[in-house]
């Protein structure tokens, strides 16, 4: 039980790729339950993210005080994250998280 | 399957354009009348200099609004689309639009927006046009460089269609001028690229009751949203964003690069955009219908079925995002929508008219300041001037210099005996422990990396760009503890002083 995993795919898009290698696309494999015993939720994917995949030392530009920094949108399954329950949304299999920095240029 | 289609659409084309026809020869005698207003309008090459400043005297009074024959040739096209109709093109030539800024977003909104035959098209900017701005900013060419971005791409636009009033906005937008700026305009495009502007112009929105189309983009990606949409229903700005991006991750084209047709398609579907809400203001109901759809013959149970129609449905919110270089390109997101706290629309909201006209708003604080803190400030002797630095290269003496672009750049043009370690590496460095004094005990010794010199008396001379990153790079070098002894420098200003001062023949880009 303790080796099952959530298989999940997670996109960068709007410059995020840059953190992860320049990879657009990252096929995570979650434990299913976290060392706290819980099932992992988008803030657990975001700290696991930052220490497992980011290639770019300078966490806070993806990550500040346990979620996603400003400026980055979160969807699940192309659905704004508020919709889904924010940070505390728990991950299904094969949901799809994006991440978009948003951007500024024009 | 087509041969149908193309059937059935050609009986359509057919009774719409004689439906058109009736109502031109209709319309023939208020275009008679209306003839000297028109004249006004005909583009004239001498007053291209000419900057209208006021809207006020307006010949396009709602009900006198007329098409010429002209405008029946030149809109035609888009006018037999059952979207448009003559009641679309009499409401897009009653409208007055805004766009602010007229860069790589603004410029081919405003041509598509120009070519429908919008009223009125106000243009906010206060740029000169530069060199580096043609390969996306398609209104501007070659002999406007140097000139104001407003008064170019305006002339541009006469030469689309000469008919709309243009009006020049040769200003910055700032909280204090915005409201009057923007309250003659029935739509507002944002095409600028900062986040302050962003803020303040849908700020301004939702205290002017005006829908927003709000685009973005940058290197191979762009954003699109229509905000305060219907106004007072649809999300803005900071529903949307509530808290802006720390300045150490914000990126302007000029910064991060980007790619002229990715803008360009952001421009082009704002313009789309633009007019899908101006369009959804024109009177279809005036519409004259063919005679077996005339109310009075109508069957009766053909009026239930439109009320069954009518079941309210609470209003969806999306946004558009392109990723020019994904496996599929366009993707639709559903947006959260309204926020029942926020600051510019919800009923909680705290910013007024009078705060912005005074002044006393400052997005560029809010903004956490132009790119504060994000250089770190050198000592003196941590800097080198190009020059200086070139004496020393002349001599022999110029050490190891690390160039912090990243491989694309550096492979553009580079320096000679140059070597290329990107910011992003530098950034992975350790960072040594501060010395409290207590002996740290045992410490595993870190590796040092091969590009460093093992000699303390081989100065490191860093350089970027700008000399931004460069500096940067000399404040983390230093605090990873790698080196000791080593002189370590910045130079200042980059190979763009590079360029400018000791060898002209370095390409500036």
């Amino acid at each position: 039980m303790s080796t099952d995993t959530i298989p999940i795919k997670v996109e960068l898009a709007g410059g995020l790729e840059l953190l992860f290698d320049n990879e657009k696309t990252l096929n995570v494999d979650l434990p299913a339950k976290t060392e706290a015993g819980d099932a992992p939720n988008i803030n657990y994917l975001v700290d696991y993210l930052c220490v497992h995949r980011m290639k770019d030392t300078r966490r806070e530009m993806f990550e500040i005080n346990g979620t996603v920094r400003a400026g980055i949108l979160v969807l699940i399954n192309d659905a704004d994250w508020e919709l889904e329950g924010e940070g505390e949304y728990e991950l299904q299999p094969k949901d799809t998280i994006l991440f978009v920095s948003t951007l500024h240029g024009g | 399957m087509e041969k149908f289609s193309l059937g059935s659409e050609n009986l359509d084309l057919r009774i719409r354009i004689a439906e058109l026809e009736r109502e031109l020869a209709e319309y023939r005698s208020g275009t008679v009348a209306n003839s000297n207003g028109h004249a006004t309008h005909a583009v004239n090459e001498d007053d291209e200099d000419e900057e209208e400043e006021d809207l006020a005297p307006q010949n396009q009074d709602d009900k006198a609004v007329r098409l010429d024959l002209d405008e029946f040739r030149r809109y035609g096209r888009q006018m037999i689309m059952s979207e448009v109709g003559l009641d679309g093109q009499l409401q897009l030539k009653r409208s007055k639009v805004l766009l602010i800024g007229a860069g790589g977003l603004g410029c081919p909104a405003a041509a598509y927006l120009a070519g429908a035959g919008i009223g009125t098209i106000g243009i906010v900017d206060h740029d000169l046009v530069e060199p580096s701005n043609l390969h996306r900013q398609i209104m501007h060419t070659v002999e406007k460089v140097g000139q104001p971005k407003v008064k170019s791409i305006i002339s541009s636009l006469k030469r689309i269609n000469p008919n709309p009033k243009y009006i020049a906005h040769n200003y910055a937008l700032t909280p204090e001028n915005s409201i009057d700026t923007l309250e003659k305009y029935d739509l507002v495009l944002d095409c600028t690229d900062s986040p302050q502007t962003r803020y303040m112009i849908s700020d301004a929105c939702i205290l002017l009751g005006k829908p927003l189309v709000s685009a973005s983009a940058l290197r191979s990606d762009g954003q699109l949203v229509v905000l305060n949409n219907p106004p007072g229903e649809g999300p803005c700005y900071r529903c949307v964003f509530p808290r802006p991006p720390p300045p150490d991750s914000v990126l302007s084209c000029g910064e991060g690069g980007v790619l002229g047709p990715v803008v360009g398609a952001m421009g082009v579907l704002m313009s789309t955009e633009a007019l899908k809400v101006l369009l959804s203001k024109a009177d279809k109901k005036k519409r004259r219908k063919p005679a077996h759809l005339s109310p009075d013959i109508r069957p009766a149970d053909a009026k239930d079925a439109t009320k069954k129609e009518e079941t309210p449905e609470p209003k969806k919110f999306y946004m558009t995002i392109y990723s020019a270089f994904s496996e599929t390109p366009f993707r639709t997101i559903r947006m959260f929508g309204k926020r029942k706290t926020c600051q510019a629309c919800s009923p909680v909201a705290t910013i007024t008219k009078e705060s912005m006209k005074n002044g006393s708003l400052d997005y560029v604080a809010f903004c956490g300041g132009k790119g504060s803190g994000k250089y770190p400030p050198l000592r003196k002797d941590e800097i080198i001037n190009v020059e200086e630095y070139n004496k020393l290269r002349e001599n022999k003496e110029g050490g190891i210099l690390i160039d912090v672009r990243d491989d694309i750049q550096f492979g553009m043009c580079a320096l000679e005996n140059s070597i290329n370690v990107p910011i992003t590496t530098i950034l992975t460095l350790p960072i040594a422990p501060e010395n409290d004094g207590t002996d740290g005990g045992e410490r595993t010794p870190i590796p040092i990396p091969s590009w460093l010199p093992r000699d303390a008396s081989i100065p490191i001379y860093f350089i970027c760009r700008l000399g931004n990153d460069s500096r940067i790079a000399v404040q983390r070098l230093k605090k990873s503890g790698l080196v000791k002894g080593n002189v370590i420098k910045d130079i200042k200003g980059g190979l763009w002083e590079w360029s400018r001062k000791v060898d002209k023949s370095f390409p500036l880009y």
